[in-house]
């Protein structure tokens, strides 16, 4: 593993029980992803984009193989482990945004702050930059349910964010979306990624995410079928 | 700190759910009190009422004397012991002279109790200045409660006609005059019963300076070793006034039991379909960074919050209620004269510091371990399926 590579994946094997025997939803993976790659992982549904997505975001573990993230062996970690690498260095973004529902848009973004035990005046700093990364200031003090999709999503992105983490991992983030709001979307990650030098991992099978992506790692049927590495068309003509 | 502070966020946000429950909580908090509140002023004023109408700083009772037993009297009382008679001389005891009587109000037979008294003694709040007063108006002056003039449809300057047995065997009779009505807390000493004046019964019965009981003012030391007589302290004579009001208290705390039982079943179950309702946010909350535990801790310190909120609900609405209760009291119906201990006109509730920290610990305890038990689940809880809304 090099001194850049954040994400390291090997022989990955990933077994659910199911009935009396087992279904494999990952078939010998391998996998490498740079510090500050904008990469996907492209398939239908079934593919076990989500499943590696777990993986890799220290939720899971796998069965056999190896996941070394951020030079952490997955297998090796405890839970508290786990959920210390996750507090500390690794965001997600959902595909139903997985907002507070009780919390306004600040205090969504403020929460991995408080898990991270910084001081008010350093979250608040914090926090308001996000929302501006994301051009949400004016909905601080929004609750979820009053926030269109689009918004409640680049909510989701600036909690991700407001940590400045090494990796974000991002499930099916446009699913839930109109065309324009996952341009929107993806743009800001796009810029994030490009002034914050944060390594992106998608899970997607969405045309709109796909033409923003550096790299698309295709799976099917629970193994790699192609990786490119290409450069994204949407930022070629920055078109929607 | 950090999970306070989420925990009392998602409790707020939560709305209307989390002020039912914290309503009916709180509600506990005060009924709880209120209830034992009155049942400890109950206690206490039955002490007081006693203690001043009845049994002073403790008895001493002639050897024979048991007040269950009224065929008894007329052997149960004596000449009072040296110590005694100093102590009456000094102001510090009153004898009193009991025996067993017929009353024939209206040509009916009633049993009684006559009782002398020393017109004189300020020991007890018996008001025998009337008879004092009343000594050269008539033969035989008396004086009853107000229970025994309703009960023998006696008022004040009526004549009854008594009959009794001296201590020879001899019956006399004679009409005694009601020259006062005594209102008194104490049914004990008014239901059945006529006081007339000490010496008067001591020649009604012609028992020179025999006494059945001696009464010791309160703080006066009792004497020892007096063969005849038996030192009955406040403790032992107060003991049916405890265990009566113990009893209607147990009965109560069954009530107030239920009651919490009611509220904590509420917090239970708002747990309960809480994490049902959010596995998703469990899951969520995980993939932020928290741990299965710290996870459990928020969850349970949210429902424990219930107890706080409640807690400080009820002291915005309840301290004005129980104030007023004290100040006021609660006016009491004639017939909880049945009660069997000395209540008087009106209950006014006591609310000790041991009372009030109690039920607040008692329930802010309950409240946490039944906050606590539904989070179990979230342990085995793994953070994909939870992310998934399904349960692992």
């Amino acid at each position: 593993m090099s001194d850049s590579t954040v994400i390291e994946v090997q022989n990955l094997v990933k077994n659910y029980p199911m009935g009396g025997g087992f279904f494999t939803a990952l078939k010998h993976v391998n996998l490498s992803l740079l510090h500050g790659e904008f990469a996907g992982l492209v398939g239908p549904s079934g593919s076990g984009k989500t499943t590696l997505l777990n993986i890799v975001g220290t939720l899971d573990s796998p069965s056999e193989g190896e996941a070394v993230v951020l030079d952490q062996r997955v297998s090796d970690l405890s839970q508290k482990e786990a959920a210390r690498l996750r507090r500390r260095k690794i965001g997600f973004i959902f595909q139903t945004y997985n907002l507070f529902p009780v919390y306004t848009a600040f205090e969504n973004v403020e929460f991995p702050l408080l898990l991270l035990k910084l001081s008010q005046s350093e979250r608040e700093k914090k926090v308001w930059q996000a929302l501006e990364w994301v051009g949400l200031v004016d909905k601080a003090k929004s609750r979820p349910a009053q926030l269109s999709g689009g918004e409640a999503q680049r909510v989701a992105i600036a909690r991700a964010m407001v940590k400045q983490p090494e990796i974000v991992l991002a499930d099916e983030p446009t699913a839930n979306l109109d065309a324009e709001n996952s341009y929107n979307i993806l743009k800001t990650m796009a810029a994030l990624n490009e002034s914050l030098k944060t390594t992106f991992l998608f899970a997607t099978h969405d045309e709109k995410v796909i033409k923003f992506l550096r790299r698309k790692i295709y799976l099917f049927d629970g193994k790699v079928a192609r990786d490119d590495v290409t450069t994204p068309v949407a930022n070629e003509g920055e078109s929607k | 700190m950090i999970l306070f502070k989420l925990a009392y966020r998602n409790l707020v946000g939560a709305g209307l759910r989390t002020w039912l429950n914290v309503i009916v909580l709180s509600f506990s908090f005060v009924v709880i009190i209120w209830t034992q509140g009155l049942y400890d002023g109950m206690y206490d004023q039955a002490l007081h009422a006693k203690t001043d109408w009845e049994i002073g700083g403790g008895e001493f009772w002639h050897k024979n004397y048991d007040p269950y037993d009224p065929l008894s009297l007329e052997k149960s009382y004596g000449s009072l012991a040296k110590s005694l008679q100093e102590l009456v001389q000094a102001g510090k005891a009153t004898p009193i002279l009991i025996t067993q009587a017929t009353m024939y109000p209206d040509g009916r037979m009633v049993p009684v109790l006559l009782k002398g008294i020393d017109p004189n003694q300020n020991i007890l709040q018996i008001p025998g200045a009337a008879l004092k007063d009343s000594a050269v108006c008539c033969n035989l002056p008396a004086l009853i409660g107000e229970r025994m003039a309703k009960s023998s449809h006696l008022q004040k300057g009526d004549f009854v006609t008594l009959r009794w047995q001296d201590v020879y065997g001899a019956f006399d009779a004679a009409d005694a005059k009601i020259v006062q009505l005594m209102r008194t807390p104490v049914p004990t000493i008014d239901n059945r019963q006529i006081w007339v004046p000490l010496d008067s019964l001591r020649k009604m019965l012609q028992a020179p300076g025999q006494a059945t009981i001696v009464v010791l003012a309160p703080g006066v030391e009792a004497p020892s070793n007096l063969s005849d007589w038996e030192f009955k302290s406040p403790d032992y004579l107060l003991s049916d006034v405890r265990e009566i009001v113990q009893t209607k208290s147990v009965s109560s705390a069954i009530f107030y039991f239920f009651l919490v039982v009611l509220a904590l079943l509420a917090i239970f179950d708002t747990q309960v379909l809480s994490i049902f309702r959010r596995r998703k946010e469990i899951g969520t909350l995980m993939a932020l960074g928290m741990t299965r535990s710290e996870v459990i801790r928020l969850f349970t310190i949210e429902g424990a919050f219930h107890g706080i909120l409640a807690l400080i609900a009820a002291a915005i609405y309840g301290t004005p209620i129980l104030i007023y209760f004290q100040k006021n009291g609660l006016p009491l119906p004639s017939y909880m004269d049945s009660y069997g201990i000395a209540l008087g006109q009106k209950l006014i509730p006591t609310y000790g510091v041991g009372l009030v920290l109690g039920t607040v610990l008692i329930i802010l305890i309950a409240v946490t371990v039944v906050s606590f038990l539904p989070t179990r689940r979230i342990s085995r809880l793994k953070p994909t399926d939870a992310l998934r809304g399904k349960w692992s």
